[in-house]
């Protein structure tokens, strides 16, 4: 069963097939960046392979690939699918230079959404065309991509300043100093003599309430739907 | 699920329209097990859209491992689903076997079979009597919770730690068999199968409980498929995918068990394959121990990944410098990538490990099967209403630091 998918692969798409193995029994072939979106779309049309079962995707640094000797660019982006009708896998392999696009498996399988904002956030590789592109694990202001080689492992990151999210109150209903632990009082303009500083998300709390918007943080994949957004 | 209006009766239809709303769930919220924000869209109560943010729980598993030897890596993988962590112990040491070509011997497979069991009962057990107690009912979590402890005193006596063993090893576990492992887990299963019986007496004829989980939260096979769901959920939707059958490892072939599949993809049905899987557990438990045998070695014999035995460390200086060289330099994994899956206590728990042939891992990837399924999270809560969140993410059975890693 194992053979015949890489024979299927070699079969119908001919030169677009760079390699193969099978190394312990693990089908691969690995594939030219401009060929990614298309072998994809074939692993899950083709009716002999049906690959309809999106299992996983992530990505693995060489970043001293050419030193060693073994051209390429630097980062190797693998897929794994599996058929549920037909109970055979598959890994796919492309390779993408810093910086350069992968197109997004997302219109394929939409389980590759996360697993590619994964990439992105642990990476740093782009993927063209997919709909909501943002870091998952880490923060936004996190600095530099952690699982690339050269992030050092013990590199520290610096303080983020609160965050102001329009739409989102993030205070108890009763005001900013209503005896809550959690208010955000300035309490160091307070003591010297100022007014009662608040971050500006508790003094659009204590104004008139906001019109629901979407930060930019915030925008969802589904599109604008929201109808308090139009207005 | 779209809203069928003309179905709704006449309550349904005084319902007056309401503002749409945006309402921040989380990150730490009293009714979700697990550290999650979600942003919710709101029309009223029902939910439009679901934004779910995981990621409070990293800290960087992949890139710690990294770092170390291969033999360390086991703490790690303890802490991805911690309360199976002897799946993820196996699921390791599966993988990194598979890359070097070693095959355990037949008691060590039988060994960890048993244990990788026991860890799935506790798994299951954890999750179904949280989402019950998630839904008021608070009598079957104590049960479930009594008896899970009833398991990991054998986990215990076994490892010696109730929740991060760190027992497996490449090429074997770090201590064979106790003496009375046998008998000790063939009594605590009837306690077992009680505990699940008297929940199941309680809650299925709940109306409360039936109505908050039956058609709650549904998700459809082909998008279950093209989400990368696996495990409870995925077979909830009525997809026979579990990897004990459909791509035996150690020795699930050898052993009859069934895999219970559901038909609407609810919460109800999430919940009933669980403690049916439960049930199977036990099943393939009681054939494990008939047929593992009392004696023989649980290690391979192969000294360039294998512990050699520590009176013979304290012993000789052979020993001495090899258990040095192995602990310093750590054990050397011929280069090149494998993907090594098991059935997890999610899902599909997968190792995609990238060696260059020293002793510390150049790339661990682990499929974590939460990561995927609460991707699909977002497909079953739209269209339901916010109360419908706490059954539909407590029948995710999402682990922080499986998800999170």
């Amino acid at each position: 069963m194992s053979k015949k998918v890489l024979e299927r692969l070699k079969a119908q798409l001919g030169s677009k097939i760079l390699a193969t193995s099978d190394f312990r029994g693990d089908d691969e072939a690995i594939v030219a960046l401009k060929d990614w979106l298309e072998v994809a779309r074939f692993l899950r049309d083709d009716a002999e392979l049906a690959f309809d079962h999106y299992l996983d995707m992530t990505a693995v640094d060489h970043p001293m690939r050419e030193e060693s000797g073994e051209p390429g660019p630097r980062f190797d982006v693998v897929l794994f699918v599996r058929s549920s009708t037909k109970n055979h896998r598959v890994r796919l392999r492309t390779r993408a230079a810093d910086g350069e696009a992968v197109p997004s498996l997302f219109p394929v399988w939409a389980g590759a959404s996360w697993s590619e904002r994964e990439i992105f956030d642990m990476f740093g590789i782009p993927f063209e065309g997919h709909p909501d592109l943002r870091r998952i694990l880490l923060y936004p202001e996190f600095q530099g991509h952690p699982l690339r080689k050269d992030y050092p492992i013990e590199r520290t990151q610096p303080l983020v300043q609160y965050r102001d999210v329009d739409g989102i109150d993030k205070l108890p209903p009763f005001g900013p100093d209503m005896g809550q632990p959690w208010t955000r009082v300035d309490w160091a303009a307070r003591m010297h003599g100022g007014d009662v500083q608040v971050s500006p998300a508790i003094g659009a709390q204590q104004g008139q309430r906001p019109a629901l918007s979407k930060g930019p943080e915030y925008t969802l994949a589904s599109g604008d739907k929201n109808p308090a957004d139009a207005e | 699920m779209e809203t069928n209006y003309e179905e709704l009766d006449e309550d349904g239809q005084l319902e007056l329209p309401a503002e749409p709303m945006r309402l921040n769930m989380g990150p730490s919220h009293p009714a979700m097990h697990g550290t999650i924000r979600m942003v919710l869209d709101l029309d009223g109560e029902t939910i439009t859209d679901v934004d779910i943010q995981p990621g409070y729980l990293h800290r960087g598993f992949e890139k710690s491992c990294e770092r170390g030897t291969w033999n360390q890596v086991f703490p790690y993988v303890d802490r991805l689903n911690y309360v199976s962590p002897m799946l993820n112990n196996v699921g390791f040491s599966l993988a990194v076997e598979k890359l070097a070509g070693l095959k355990v011997p037949e008691r060590c497979t039988w060994y960890r079979m048993v244990l990788g069991e026991l860890a799935r009962i506790s798994d299951h057990l954890t999750c179904n009597s949280a989402s019950a107690m998630e839904l008021g009912a608070f009598t079957p979590f104590l049960w479930c919770i009594k008896t899970r402890d009833f398991v990991w005193d054998i986990l215990e006596q076994e490892t010696g730690a109730r929740l991060t063993h760190s027992f497996g090893r490449i090429g074997g576990m770090a201590k064979p068999p106790t003496e009375h492992f046998k008998e000790h887990t063939l009594a605590v299963l009837p306690q077992v199968e009680e505990s699940i019986a008297e929940t199941e007496a309680l809650l299925l004829k709940n109306r409360i409980f039936l109505d908050r989980m039956q058609n709650v939260g549904n998700l459809r096979p082909e998008r279950a498929l093209a989400l990368g769901v696996t495990g409870p959920v995925l077979r909830s939707t009525g997809v026979d995918y579990d990897v004990r059958k459909a791509n035996p490892y150690m020795f699930y072939k050898d052993v009859d068990f069934d895999i219970p599949v559901g038909h609407d993809g609810d919460n109800f049905d999430r919940f009933m394959i669980r403690f049916e899987e439960i049930r199977q557990s036990i099943r393939i438990i009681r054939q494990c121990v008939e047929k593992m045998p009392d004696s023989g070695p649980v290690n391979v014999d192969d000294p360039r990944f294998v512990y050699p035995d520590k009176s013979q460390v304290y012993n000789t200086i052979e020993a001495t410098i090899a258990h040095f060289k192995m602990v310093m330099e750590g054990v050397k994994v011929p280069a090149g990538e494998v993907y090594s899956y098991t059935e997890g206590g999610n899902g599909e728990l997968g190792f995609f490990i990238v060696s260059d042939g020293t002793g510390t891992p150049y790339r661990v990837r682990v499929r974590p099967p939460c990561f995927l399924n609460l991707q699909a999270c977002r497909e079953m809560l739209v269209g339901d209403m916010i109360p419908d969140i706490v059954p539909t993410f407590g029948s995710i059975n999402m682990i922080g630091g499986e998800c999170d890693r």
